[in-house]
């Protein structure tokens, strides 16, 4: 797989190729798969995710410690509020749903990892909604997901553990971001831009959920992930570009992962987790945790 | 080398591909290593799995690998339950292993039918594994691949003899690591196939007079 986006959209423009066709091809190439079988797993994985939005959406699903649920669905029959019928509002909507799916211990697809597994799907199928795009576009929407992921596995981290939440939530947003901005009709270039754009506004992101517990603040951060990467897509569309070439802007937020102290990388030692409130819920509700399963 | 298949994944129960899926994949393993579904299990858990991993299911999805369950097995949720209609009796504990282990660290010990079986491993997130020791021997087993376990007396042309056999049922080894706990003593085999091993593979190494037990793992990663 490519190590850096900038090689991926220099094959892609010399071969006048799709960024989703070059990742697939160095897929098929590195795993020894024909693409047809790949896509066939990307396709599977577009079910899920589709499954996991439509059992959020109904609005019955709790997490064990009861901090999350129930939120997808008000937010869904909502009437007020600036973005009410808009596909942004469909697309937060979305993003909830599949978070609190994945709390109450439902079946997702983590992409790139559980805490963060609500931006991709939001966007992808949101946005497939809203403009009519095929599942075939949405799964080559997916691969170029994937490739904007290993680039960021492989310069910077996927772990809110290694470098907070700005490599969970905020690379989910940097990949929905490029993935989407292909689907609707931009070039590879444009998609480097999307990716930059929106991950410029997730950089510093710490991971500081209530008890170590992938449930508060993640899926609200799933939310809002979800629009910043929209920030991103429309700047990029537009042909607004970023300065910082966005390979850098990947680096930087490796960097500022490594440099960030132990309590913002998900142990609950800082951040919201470390609150008067969030230390006094996450007591509470753990409490109840372990009174439930005992 | 990173799979487009690995980030895009893996279709899992929730809420974290590290404390819940990583942990059904490691009892997974353990459960290959006994050979079904154990009788008794002790599963202490190391750093953040103990710290943490009530609320995230880990207790749930350790049992659950250990049922048999994938990680994406929507039976991980009730899976403590199940366990004991199944007949496994399981016990937590907290424990610290060693200060500089992974902080997602488990040592499941399992038994059938009079066997034992320890295993050490850790959960490295994104679902990743990788076990560090089994019953004592140093190991490094990731689940991407099928791998077979033995341990052989050590004894020159074992592993000539071990591969032909391999060759025969016409799997390729991707990987093949030895190690052991001290000079003469027994050789512990890890060997990663591309193919699944059948059972009839499995029996001819047991066959052999120097081989002390094998078994096979299954593959519990990858796309």
């Amino acid at each position: 797989m490519y190590k850096a986006l900038a090689d991926a959209i220099k094959d892609a423009e010399r071969e006048k190729k799709s960024l989703a066709q070059v990742a697939l091809a160095a897929e098929s190439r590195d795993q020894g798969r024909p693409v047809e079988d790949i896509r066939a797993a990307l396709m599977r994985a577009l079910v899920v995710m589709r499954s996991a939005i439509e059992k959020g959406l109904v609005g019955d699903l709790y997490s064990a410690s009861g901090l999350v649920g129930g939120d997808a669905a008000k937010l869904r029959t909502s009437a007020k509020g600036p973005l009410a019928d808009t596909p942004f509002r469909d697309i937060l909507t979305r993003a909830l749903a599949v978070q609190e799916v994945n709390a109450a211990m439902g079946v997702i697809v983590a992409a790139p990892t559980a805490g963060g597994a609500g931006v991709l799907p939001a966007i992808l199928t949101g946005l497939a909604k809203a403009k009519s795009v095929s599942d075939e576009k949405v799964v080559d929407g997916l691969a170029t997901a994937g490739l904007i992921g290993a680039v960021v596995a492989e310069r910077a981290s996927l772990s809110g553990a290694e470098g907070g939440c700005q490599a969970e939530t905020g690379a989910a947003a940097g990949m929905a971001a490029g993935a989407a901005t292909e689907m609707l009709g931009g070039t590879p270039s444009q998609v480097g831009h999307a990716v930059a754009l929106t991950m410029q506004g997730t950089l510093g992101l710490v991971c500081d959920p209530l008890g170590g517990l992938v449930e508060l603040p993640c899926v609200f951060r799933n939310a809002t992930g979800a629009a910043i990467a929209l920030a991103g897509i429309e700047m990029a569309l537009a042909g607004i570009t970023f300065a910082i070439p966005v390979d850098e802007v990947i680096d930087v937020m490796g960097e500022i992962g490594r440099e960030m102290d132990v309590r913002y990388r998900e142990t609950a030692g800082g951040g919201l987790a470390a609150t008067p409130t969030g230390r006094r819920l996450a007591k509470e509700r753990l409490y109840q945790i372990k009174r439930a399963d005992g | 080398m990173v799979s487009l298949l690995d980030i895009i994944g893996p279709v899992m129960v929730g809420p974290s591909s590290s404390h819940t899926a990583g942990a059904c994949r490691l009892g997974l393993l353990a459960r290959g290593l006994i050979g079904g579904t154990p009788q008794s299990g002790l599963l202490q858990l190391h750093g953040s799995f103990a710290r943490t991993g009530e609320g995230h299911g880990t207790d749930k999805a350790l049992v659950g690998g250990l049922l048999g369950f994938r990680p994406d097995d929507e039976r991980i949720r009730e899976a403590l339950q199940i366990a004991e209609r199944e007949g496994l009796d399981y016990k937590f504990e907290k424990v610290t292993i060693a200060d500089a282990a992974h902080p997602n660290t488990v040592r499941i010990n399992l038994e059938l039918d009079g066997r034992k079986a320890t295993m050490l491993g850790s959960s490295l997130g994104a679902g990743r594994i990788l076990v560090q020791e089994i019953d004592g021997y140093p190991a490094e087993v990731t689940g991407n691949l099928h791998t077979i376990v033995l341990v052989a007396e050590d004894k020159k042309g074992s592993i000539a003899k071990i591969t032909g056999i391999l060759a025969e049922h016409d799997i390729n080894i991707a990987t093949l690591r030895v190690s052991r706990k001290e000079r003469g003593g027994d050789a512990f085999m890890m060997i990663e196939c591309d193919e699944e091993p059948d059972k009839k593979a499995g029996e001819e190494l047991r066959a052999l007079d120097w081989v002390r037990w094998t078994r096979r793992l299954p593959k519990v990663s990858g796309g």
